[in-house]
Order: structure tokens, then sequence, then C-alpha cells
């Protein structure tokens, strides 16, 4: 016996499979992640224009609500709303009302209250975007921008968008995604989307103190050594790890851990050739990357954050379409119950 | 007990259906008749008996009433969650003639006085029997050993660490000696404090993929093989609540067939669901043991039917709205599930997962073997029974609910199991008859 229907998709998408809500890639077929790539390319010509904006959210206003600080994923969601033309409000939740004993809901509903049609949430707890897109404010579309260990789909989209751009296709590729998987909600999000388009091979590689419980069931294979894991490699993606890893017993020393899990032009020339280095950043050189690799020819990570913007452009775009749709829906409905 | 005072003049016949006296196996019901709180005639002589009413429980099955072993009445302290009075109401519409109170009360049920206090409150305010269980550490800290011959003088029936592990093997140790002392049982949830961390779900495939902080099942395993060495050391009577894991059904049947003095209970949300419940971040089963997997569920199941765990409880922790009401790590553990045991209960009979008398047993002689009393129904024996119809349908919601907290496991599923009427004492405690 199960109690709820275990896909989130009766949450994040509309009744004619639009996106309305972008909260986990858990659910979404390989034409939906393709489509927010192809919308996302199309996106990328705008941003080499001189006047970098397009009408779609006009007169929509987003809200990036911040309760875990972030600089990067933040501004590039900004940019992306301004280039979408919608109006940007930031806030730092840890900061304001929370810290002074509001519940979430009650800050949420006085958002909602202002008129807000899009809220970009990024939250130290799993599951707080879909909290919020289920029980607190159903007609806002809630854009997931990373949830405790949960997801983080934007990032794991701007990776796709940077592999297909340099590979062309995801059929046939080893990746291997090297670090602290444990407490990665970006690695979950990429093995699901790597899985998803059709990646040959999803390889984890990380100490067993690093790996969640069972991790193969998300669909990867695991490998402790790393000059093995190099091996065939087209991508290798580098996580970041924290400082505070060595204190909770899981990690000797930052040495021993970039001895054996840093990623070194030695253990690059293990994998193909044309192997791509990606990092979602921000990174720390000497620990998870050595600088020559970061900055060497087979590095894309600056790519990596061109195309952030383009993908957030496009899930923005959709999400705010589904919502839309959805709301136009609910008033046909309204009006046919009053006929 | 709260309605011992209260005058008896009322009898009532109960006719028809099926009679589970708690011991035996059911049978049609022959007649009862009720006099003055008590079982007076157990047989044909009750149908030809006067009686002020006559119940027709045709279609029903009338049991001895249910016993739980493991309820949060919230009181004192908590009372934004629940009291006596809302949440006897709520155990009385399960089924429940007899709850045992945890001692995770506020302030914390470590001495006398707040056990005559949560006893003052059910003998005013309870429709059915309240059993304490006292803190087997003060303000179940872990640190120092509670009064506990005061708290056994006072009326608490067992002591336990409630809901919260004990992080130091040398005060369980000692907390087992002086309980053994004084012949109290000993009721632990297993779970190794360490261990467990800072988790709040199955470190296993769902939270794996839903980036939650599992608790691994060896928190529980190794709890329990610390707690089943030293209770055979100092020879304490000793009760494992809510055990979620399989090999903890293993330990413990390896345990007794040693003689060690050992009982379980399972909560009954751990017979029905399994990790798999928390998919969609669904805050309501966020329970503490958390649902295991498929594997766990089955064996704690094989553990009910081959009577290795004795008794099945509710684990009842009723809770206002916004402990709920926020994203699944930062809400607080627990179900409102008393009154939807019973329906639960019957789904797995329906599943053929159980069967009817098992069920039954262990909510009622099993738990009460626990505790070192009797519920059969016979003739002399005080009338708490219920009587519920198995066909009968109702579907919980905030009308239907009595318990303060609306986080039942099924919120608007209708379930079968309808309990028509609950006697304590042979006074009316729940009654729906429609």
């Amino acid at each position: 016996m199960t109690a709820t229907d275990p896909s989130p998709n009766h949450l994040q998408l509309t009744r004619d499979g639009q996106l309305r809500h972008f909260l986990t890639l858990d659910g979404l077929g390989r034409e939906l992640l393709t489509d927010i790539l192809d919308t996302a390319d199309s996106f990328i010509e705008v941003g080499e224009r001189s006047i970098k904006k397009v009408p779609l959210l006009r007169g929509r206003t987003v809200v990036n609500l911040f309760f875990e600080s972030s600089t990067r994923t933040r501004s590039t969601f900004e940019l992306a709303a301004k280039r979408l033309s919608a109006d940007v409000l930031n806030l730092d939740i840890n900061t304001s009302a929370t810290s002074k004993g509001e519940s979430l809901s009650d800050t949420l509903l006085n958002l909602e209250a202002m008129a807000s049609d899009m809220f970009v949430v990024r939250h130290s707890q799993s599951g707080a975007p879909h909290f919020i897109a289920e029980s607190v404010t159903p007609g806002v579309a809630i854009i997931n921008a990373g949830d405790g260990r949960h997801a983080h789909p934007t990032q794991a989209m701007l990776d796709m968008l940077t592999i297909r751009q340099h590979k062309g296709r995801f059929d046939g590729l080893k990746v291997a995604i090297v670090g602290d998987v444990l407490h990665s909600r970006v690695a979950r999000s990429q093995i699901r989307a790597l899985n998803e388009l059709g990646a040959e091979e999803v390889r984890v590689i990380a100490p067993g103190t690093l790996l969640p419980r069972d991790v193969e069931n998300l669909g990867c294979t695991v490998e402790y050594d790393m000059s093995k894991g190099m091996k065939d490699l087209d991508v290798v993606i580098m996580l970041r790890l924290q400082k505070e890893r060595m204190e909770g017993a899981l990690l000797p020393s930052e040495r021993e851990f970039y001895r054996l899990y840093g990623l070194s032009q030695d253990k690059l020339a293990l994998a193909r050739p044309d192997c791509i280095v990606m990092h979602p950043g921000p990174i720390n050189r000497g620990v998870e990357i050595e600088s020559a690799v970061a900055d060497g020819p087979q590095s894309v990570i600056l790519n990596q954050v061109t195309n952030g913007i383009a993908i957030r452009m496009a899930v923005m775009s959709m999400a705010m379409g589904g919502q839309m749709a959805e709301r136009q829906h609910k008033q046909i409905e309204n009006e046919e119950i009053r006929a | 007990m709260n309605a011992s005072q209260q005058h008896h003049s009322a009898s009532l016949k109960v006719t028809g259906g099926t009679l589970f006296d708690g011991s035996s196996a059911p049978f049609p019901n022959p007649g009862l008749l009720i006099r003055e709180g008590r079982v007076t005639v157990l047989g044909a002589a009750a149908l030809s008996a006067d009686a002020d009413d006559v119940f027709d429980a045709s279609r029903c099955v009338v049991s001895a009433g249910f016993i739980d072993l493991c309820c949060n009445l919230r009181e004192p302290g908590n009372g934004q969650k629940g009291n006596i009075a809302t949440e006897t109401r709520a155990a009385a519409h399960g089924g429940f003639t007899t709850v045992c109170a945890s001692p995770e009360t506020s302030p914390v049920n470590d001495s006398g006085a707040v056990t005559h206090l949560i006893r003052e409150g059910a003998a005013s305010r309870g429709v059915v029997k309240v059993l304490p269980i006292g803190a087997i550490t003060r303000g179940l800290e872990g640190d120092m050993l509670s009064d506990m011959a005061g708290l056994k003088s006072a009326g608490c029936v067992a002591v336990g660490n409630g809901s919260r592990g004990i992080r130091n093997a040398r005060i369980l140790r000692r907390c087992m000696a002086y309980a053994q002392t004084f012949g109290l049982t000993v009721m632990f949830s297993p779970e190794n404090q360490s261990l467990a961390a800072d988790g709040y779900a199955h470190d296993g495939q769902v939270a794996t993929r839903l980036g939650l902080l599992g608790i691994p099942e060896v928190a529980e395993t190794a709890a329990v093989m610390e707690m089943l060495l030293l209770a055979e050391e100092t020879g304490v009577r000793l009760h494992l609540s809510q055990i979620s894991c399989a090999r903890s059904v293993e330990m413990l049947a390896d345990a007794r067939n040693r003689g060690i003095q050992v009982t379980a209970d399972v909560a009954m949300h751990q017979l029905v669901f399994t990790e798999a419940a928390l998919a969609g971040f669904d805050s309501r089963f966020h329970v503490r043991p958390p649902l295991r997997s498929e594997a766990d569920r089955q064996a704690l199941l094989e553990g009910v039917r081959s009577s290795v765990i004795d008794a099945i409880v509710s684990q009842h922790q009723p809770h206002d709205s916004a402990a709920k009401q926020a994203p699944l790590p930062a809400t607080e553990p627990g179900l409102s599930s008393i009154e939807s045991v019973l329906s639960l209960g019957l789904k797995l009979v329906a599943a053929q997962e159980l069967s009817l008398p098992r069920l039954l047993a262990a909510l009622t002689a099993g738990p009460a073997g626990v505790l070192g009393c009797s519920t059969v129904l016979s003739e002399g024996a005080p009338a708490d029974l219920c009587i519920f119809d198995p066909d009968g349908h109702w579907t919980p919601s905030a009308s239907t609910l009595m318990s303060v907290g609306l986080h039942a496991p099924m919120m608007g599923v209708e379930l079968p199991g309808r309990v028509r009427l609950t006697l304590v004492n042979g006074q009316v405690a729940w009654s729906d008859t429609e």
C-alpha cells in the first residue's frame, strides 16, 4: 500500500504536460528536457545582441527568494528575469522576516499578496520548493534554485546544455561525477538528467563517506579509484568540496582528498583526449582541481556561466507560459460553472 | 478509573455478532449482559435477562477494549497539540479503552507530582483509562535517574525514554538495574543517537533520491542489541517500543529463545506504509522511527503474525497544524493515528497480510501481557469493550476526527471499520449508532 503519488508531476506540469513549476527533473521526460535545451539555445543569441531583452515576461513580477545566500546563482536568475523584461525583487530571507519569528508560510503569503507571478527559491531544506508550490502559494510559478541536498535542476540543465554544445549528443557518452555526491543537490539532478537524455554511463567517483546509501539506484555506477574511473571518459564533472566536511569525520584532510580525488593533469590524461572538464563552481583550486586543469584547454567552466543565464530564461519563460495556461483553464472552468 | 466514581445503575444487553474476548478465537456472541460497569453474564442467559438497553451487534465484532502502549495525550503542557479530553475521546473513537500516556509531556513525567496531575486530569476529563508511563531519566535528558520508586507508587505502570535515545550505555545499564529493583518494566524506543544524528528519514533509496538526511537501520539495531544484552545482564523486564527494522525482529526472536524477558511493539503505520510515502515530501509521514523499506514492513508483519511482536500501537502524536506546515525537514515527527489503527489493521486483513484474530490479539491480549494485566472479557470483569462494524466505512476529515491533530495517515480516504460503541467500565466513551 502506498500513500501518495510518488511522481511530482501532478505538481509541476499542467494537464497538457507543460511546465508550470520547475522543482525537480524527476518525472520529466526526454522530450521536455530537450525542449528546455532548445529554448535555451534560442536565448543564447539574445545575449549576443547589443540590446539583450525580449518582452516575454513584461509586466510580470519575479521574486528571488534566497533563504541561503548565493551570489552567482542569484545574479544569473536576476539577469535572466531582466532579459525577459520582468520586474525583479531580490529578497535575502535569512536576514529578513524569518529571523524575526515569522513562519515561512506567512512570509510567502505576504509576498503572494503583492501579486508576484514567480518565486525563484533557494532553501537549505530538501523539499522546500515543493512545500511552497503545494501548500502555500499554488498560483505562483516556483523555480527551484537549489534545495538542501535534493535538487538543483537549473544547474543540471545548464550543464547538459554545455555538454550538448561540445559533444553534440548524449547517446554513447561516458560521464563521471567526482567528489562529494552525498551533500550534492547538483549531482542528484545531473545523474537524473544524464540518464533521461541517454548517456551511456554515469559514474560517481568518491570515497564511501561521500556517497549516499544505495546511490546506484539513482542510475549510476560507483568507482572508488579515480585512476580507474577516468578511463574512456567523455565528460568529467568535479563537485565542490565544502571545508566543513573534515569536521564530521567524513574526510581526513584536504590534502589526502586532493591526492586521491583531485583532478590533476595526470589524471585527466587517463580520460579520452577530447574529454571536457566541468565544475558547477565556485572552484576550490588545489582541493578539487588543479589550476592548470581549471584554466586549461579542456575546461568549459566559463561556458557554464554563460549558459546559466540562457537556461534560466528558458525555464522561467516556459513555467510562466504553463502557469498562464493553467490560469486560463481555471477561468474557463469557473465561467462554465457560473453559466 | 475515570468512570469508576460515576453511577452505574444502567444495564446493557449486547446481542448478535462475533465476540472476541481477548483470549480465545472469535466465536458467535452468545449474549452479553453488562451491569454496574461489569460483565455480569456472558452466555445465553443474558438474552433472557432484563436490561435498560439492548445493542444489536449483528454484523459487528464485539471485542475486548483495545489497549495502546504508546499514546501522546499532550497534557500537561502542549495544549495546542491536544489534551486529555480531546485525545482520550479520539482513543475511544478508535476503539481503545486504555491508553498508556507517554512521559514526553511538558514538564516531563519524571516525578510523582506530574503523574498525579495526569491521573487527576484523566479522572475528571478523560473518557478512557489512562496509564501513565514514567520517564526513566530526569527530564528525559539521559543523565540522571528519575525517582522511579516514587513514580511507581504514584501510579506509573512502567518507565521509559519516550522517543528519545539514550546516549550513554553506562547510564542505560544503571537505569535498568534500578528499575529492576522495583520490578518496573522498562519501555525503550531503541535508537542510537549518535548514529541517528540529524536524520529524519529512512536511510534508503527514497532519502537518497530526495536528498533527505537518513537514519540508518543500524541506529536501531545497534541499540536493540545493546539493550538486549543489558537486559540479560540486569534481569530487568524490557519492552522494546516501536521497532522498525527486519533485523530487530530477528534479534528479538533470538533473545526470546535464549530466555531473556523481552517484549516488543510496532506502530500500525509501520505495518502499512514504507519509505515510499515520503516521495512527494509528504510531511505527515515524517515519523520516528522512520518508515522503512518494503522488506522491513514484511518482516514486521511476520513478527506480528508469529507473535514475536506482542502488540500493535498507535504511537499517536497529535500536533497543531503549524508543526506540519513547513518543508519536511523542519516539521515535527508523528501521525495523528489513534483513530485509524483499527481501519488500517482491517486493510491489512483485507489484503490477507494479517488475520483478524491476530490483529485483535495484538490490540488486546498482547499489550495486556506487556503490562501484566488481563483484558479478558469474562463474567465479573470490567466492561471495557468496543463494538465495531468491519464492513462499515468512515472517512477521516476535520469533522470526523476527534483528535486536535488533523494529520491522520489517510485523510479524505474512505476506510473500512467503523467503531459503533466503546464502553469503559460500562460507561459509553464513544457511540456512533447513526
